[in-house]
């Protein structure tokens, strides 16, 4: 970010440091920053989606700690679960069941590289930013795959090896819907979609021809299944496997497997954003609002209602057993984002 | 009833605790993979030997331990046991006490549906319905604890009578709760019942024929939702029953085969209307009087034997009760319908996979305290 | 159909067999010789005046000199009812099961079992359903004696 390496200018005997240093500093600021932000966001997170759950179920969720309709109630958690003992079961593989929730978290939090919150706030605009964010989406496949073997145990491992299959089955389409827009565009640059999709409402992928809007739905179900969310959330059944693959993690490990959770929601409402729903770019140019509003609190806004459309899909749908789940991933969701990705390529080619 | 096993079959044991499994049921799977080659009930964890105390207590102190048999559906337990003592006094009681029995009755098969179906939407993930459900039980709950003071074991039927009279404006109070509580009915549907991912996990698993089912003793509920239209209500009414307009809801097939899971957790669910239909017109059937003029001084049957059977919210509850004419019952054997239901578990879930267990075990809705006593 | 004309009908086919009946009481019963019973229960479920399909109770109940066993039948389709009993010695009362008659019986012949003690010749599976594999006992004897401790834990 440039106003970051501006800052950092500032510093004395900065250009005293190596070029390399030099280059990546400000490249490490701003992740970390991103990473705080986000951090808090996904506390909010938590927040909300007991607030919101509780609203839909006639009952009013978290009310005391802290006050006014219980705020602080993630951070008490996150405390909580801090001071819990650190239980590691002895006939597990201990290397991996250390490792495995760092890197589910990592394959969730790596991906806000390239997200852009703004038109100049994104960490690097990588030239190929949609395949890094799907190359990223798979880093967690490995994790839970660890989680799911290292725990020793048959359930943990039933639901690791649902949720392998999971992803891995609903990464096809939607890296195929993504497609649909990147062939509009012409390039894999998230910046660059973003910019494609200037000018107001009607500019948005999500409106401006067929195929883009059908894809929007492909990609929004698709990541959902990617995330485990219900109701694809079959890898954490609780009434039928106890907790599935994170089972035996207890205390801040398993705080790591629940945030990576909330933070794969921002990722998948964050990407949805900036592909279909025109990023950080005004809804409506020209108004007083359009003046008002910085690029970030619009992106903010945009994933804020895809991420409250996640959590209403959440507490109202039953869970999708594993053979219909693959069922919908491959004879549904496939042919459909095949259909829409050559449609899509026809109108680029045929509609200049 | 040998079962081919092809290769691996790994034995998973869905044990006595677990989140799912509603009671202390232990279920041996026997897995092949995600097919389940065979699912074996073992029961037997909440055993608390009703039938041995029921002979060494006297009559009326029996009750309160019927309640604890089935505890979902404590006021139709209750009932059981009295119409078969007061069949072998030969007691009638009189319109206030008939009209009261009936309200107490359906109102807890109601709450016993809500349960029901509540704990199958969350089986199957949907935890809003859950709380919908609840908290429409919580109003009958507090229309028992007014009347008995009880929320969940009653000890309120009495044999010849009732232990309290109702509370003035109970008429109001039940009348207010049907008129608010049959549109809740369709916002469940429109939640649950009639979503399409629910219908698609439910609607084609657990078939039981009408003729599995009769073999295995099956009724109530399990048994109309594979077609079959008996109600014991209407076959041998008891405590008034035939004066009052209700219809026998039977699984229709709608999506699916006659006799799926869907069809049992749909036809409680139009009972819980037909409930509320039966307490309309007793709520309108009742006169003053005197609930307690029917109860003898000292309760002691004549030698003989009787056997007395009412609809339970899951079945046909059977009380044989042997007399020899003394203060304490020589024999008391309930059976209980969810114990013909968990005996056919086996034949009805072959072949399944291991979420479609979890369905079926759902749908038959047993509850373990009636299974084991 | 009512129960003497049931009684009747029964009497006709097995004569002798059919023990003794009781047909004006609350519950009316007939009694049938054990080694008879699998014979009148298929008779009770197939013959097309009575289509006992269902099963409704099956009991042991133990008296001072002998013990019983009780079937309730139901018929679905004429709507009529009927108790058979069968008597045994108290010592090792052994019974056919008619579990290929009816199917619940497989569970209600193991609680007999359980409970009382009877054994069912036959049966597929005759083990203790209700309490643990290994307890000592029939608890619904008259003459049932407490145990004192279960496995080393005092009870």
């Amino acid at each position: 970010m440039e106003s970051i390496a501006q800052l950092l200018q500032l510093m004395p005997k900065y250009d005293a440091l190596p070029a390399l240093l030099r280059a990546s500093l400000p490249m490490l600021v701003s992740s970390i920053v991103i990473f705080a932000l986000l951090s808090l966001v996904v506390l909010f997170l938590v927040w909300l989606e007991r607030k919101v759950s509780a609203h839909m179920q006639d009952r009013l969720g978290p009310m005391y700690v802290g006050g006014w309709h219980g705020w602080a109630q993630t951070i008490a958690d996150a405390i909580k679960l801090l001071l819990k003992e650190d239980i590691v079961p002895e006939s597990t593989d201990r290397v991996l069941f250390k490792m495995a929730p760092f890197i589910v978290f990592l394959g969730a939090f790596a991906a806000f590289v390239v997200i852009p919150f703004g038109a100049s706030s994104i960490v690097s605009d990588l030239n190929i930013g949609v395949l890094y964010i799907l190359a990223i989406g798979s880093l967690a496949v490995v994790g839970i795959m660890m989680a799911g073997w290292a725990s020793n145990s048959k359930y943990s491992l039933y639901g690791g090896m649902r949720s392998v299959a999971q992803i891995v089955s609903y990464e096809i389409p939607a890296a195929i819907a993504i497609m649909t827009v990147v062939i509009l565009v012409g390039s894999l640059s998230m910046q660059d979609i973003v910019n494609a999709q200037k000018g107001g409402i009607q500019n948005w992928f999500l409106f401006r021809n067929p195929f883009t809007f059908l894809a929007f739905f492909v990609y929004f179900i698709a990541s959902l299944a990617e995330v485990n969310r219900t109701p694809f959330d079959i890898p954490e059944a609780e009434s039928e496997l106890v907790a599935g693959y994170h089972t035996e993690y207890s205390g801040m490990r398993f705080a790591f497997f629940f945030l990576a959770e909330y933070a794969n929601m921002i990722v998948v409402a964050g990407v949805a954003t900036t592909l279909f729903l025109g990023g950080w770019t005004q809804v409506l140019p020209g108004t007083l609002a359009a003046q008002l509003i910085p690029g970030p609190i619009m992106f903010f806004l945009k994933v804020m209602v895809l991420i409250f459309v996640q959590m209403w899909l959440r507490w109202s749908l039953p869970r999708l057993r594993v053979d219909q789940l693959m069922y919908l991933c491959w004879k549904v969701l496939l042919p459909a984002s095949f259909i829409l990705v050559v449609g899509a390529g026809w109108l680029a080619v045929y509609w200049k | 009833m040998q079962v081919e096993y092809s290769g691996d079959v790994m034995t998973l044991n869905m044990g006595p605790q677990h989140p799912s499994t509603h009671g202390v049921l232990r279920l041996e799977l026997k897995t092949d993979g995600e097919v389940v080659a065979e699912a074996i009930p073992h029961i037997g964890y909440l055993h608390r030997c009703f039938e041995k105390h029921a002979e060494n207590i006297e009559y009326p102190g029996v009750v309160p331990f019927t309640d604890r048999m089935d505890y979902c559906a404590a006021m139709n337990m209750e009932l059981g046991y009295v119409l078969a003592v007061e069949k072998l006094m030969g007691i009638q009681v009189n319109n206030r006490v008939r009209c009261i029995r009936i309200i107490m009755a359906e109102l807890n098969r109601i709450a016993s549906h809500l349960i029901a179906a509540g704990t199958y939407g969350n089986d199957m993930g949907s935890f809003t319905p859950f709380l919908w459900c609840f908290r429409d039980r919580e109003t009958i709950l507090d229309i028992f604890e007014e009347t008995c003071g009880a929320r969940l074991l009653y000890n309120y039927n009495w044999i010849g009578g009732l232990m309290f009279d109702v509370q003035p404006g109970f008429e109001k109070k039940v009348i207010d709760f049907i008129d608010y509580f049959e549109p809740q009915v369709d916002n469940l549907n429109t939640l649950l019942s009639d979503n399409f991912i629910f219908i698609k996990r439910t609607a084609n698993v657990g078939i039981m024929s009408p003729a599995l089912a009769l073999s295995y003793g099956v009724t109530g509920p399990n048994l109309r939702g594979s077609g079959v239209k008996f109600d014991v209500r209407k076959d041998e009414p008891y405590l008034g029953y035939e004066e009052i307009d209700f219809e026998v809801q039977v699984g229709l097939g709608e999506h699916g085969p006659v006799g799926s899971c869907w069809d049992r957790y749909m036809v409680r669910i139009r009972e819980v209307k037909e409930s509320c239909k039966i307490i309309r017109q007793a709520v309108a059937k009742m006169t003053p009087g005197d609930v307690q003029e029917s109860i003898p001084k000292r309760i002691k049957p004549p030698a003989g034997e009787v056997y007395m059977r009412t609809e339970c919210p899951r079945g046909e509850l059977g009380y044989y009760i042997v007399s020899d004419g003394s203060l304490k019952p020589y024999r008391v054997k309930v059976k209980s319908p969810c114990f013909t239901v968990m005996s056919a578990f086996r034949e009805i879930s072959r072949g399944a996979m291991i979420a479609d267990i979890i369905a079926i075990l759902g749908s038959v809705d047993v509850v373990l305290g009636e299974i084991d006593r | 159909m009512k129960a003497e004309e049931i009684a009747a009908l029964l009497s006709e086919k097995f004569g002798a067999k059919i023990l003794e009946s009781k047909l004006d009481g609350l519950n009316p019963w007939s009694v049938v010789e054990p080694a008879e019973i699998l014979a009148v229960c298929r008779f009770l479920r197939d013959d097309d005046s009575l289509l006992m399909d269902h099963l409704e109770c099956l009991a042991g109940v133990d008296y001072k000199d002998r013990v019983e066993v009780v079937y309730i039948v139901y018929s679905m389709k004429h709507r009529h009812r009927y108790t058979l009993k069968c008597r045994m010695p108290r010592e090792a009362p052994r019974l056919h099961s008619v579990e290929s008659v009816w199917g619940v019986a497989n569970w209600h012949e193991r609680e007999a079992f359980d409970m009382v003690g009877i054994v069912f010749e036959g049966h597929s599976d005759l083990r203790r359903i209700l309490l643990p594999d290994d307890w000592e006992g029939y608890p619904l004897r008259k003459d049932y004696k407490f145990p004192t401790s279960y496995r080393d834990m005092p009870v």
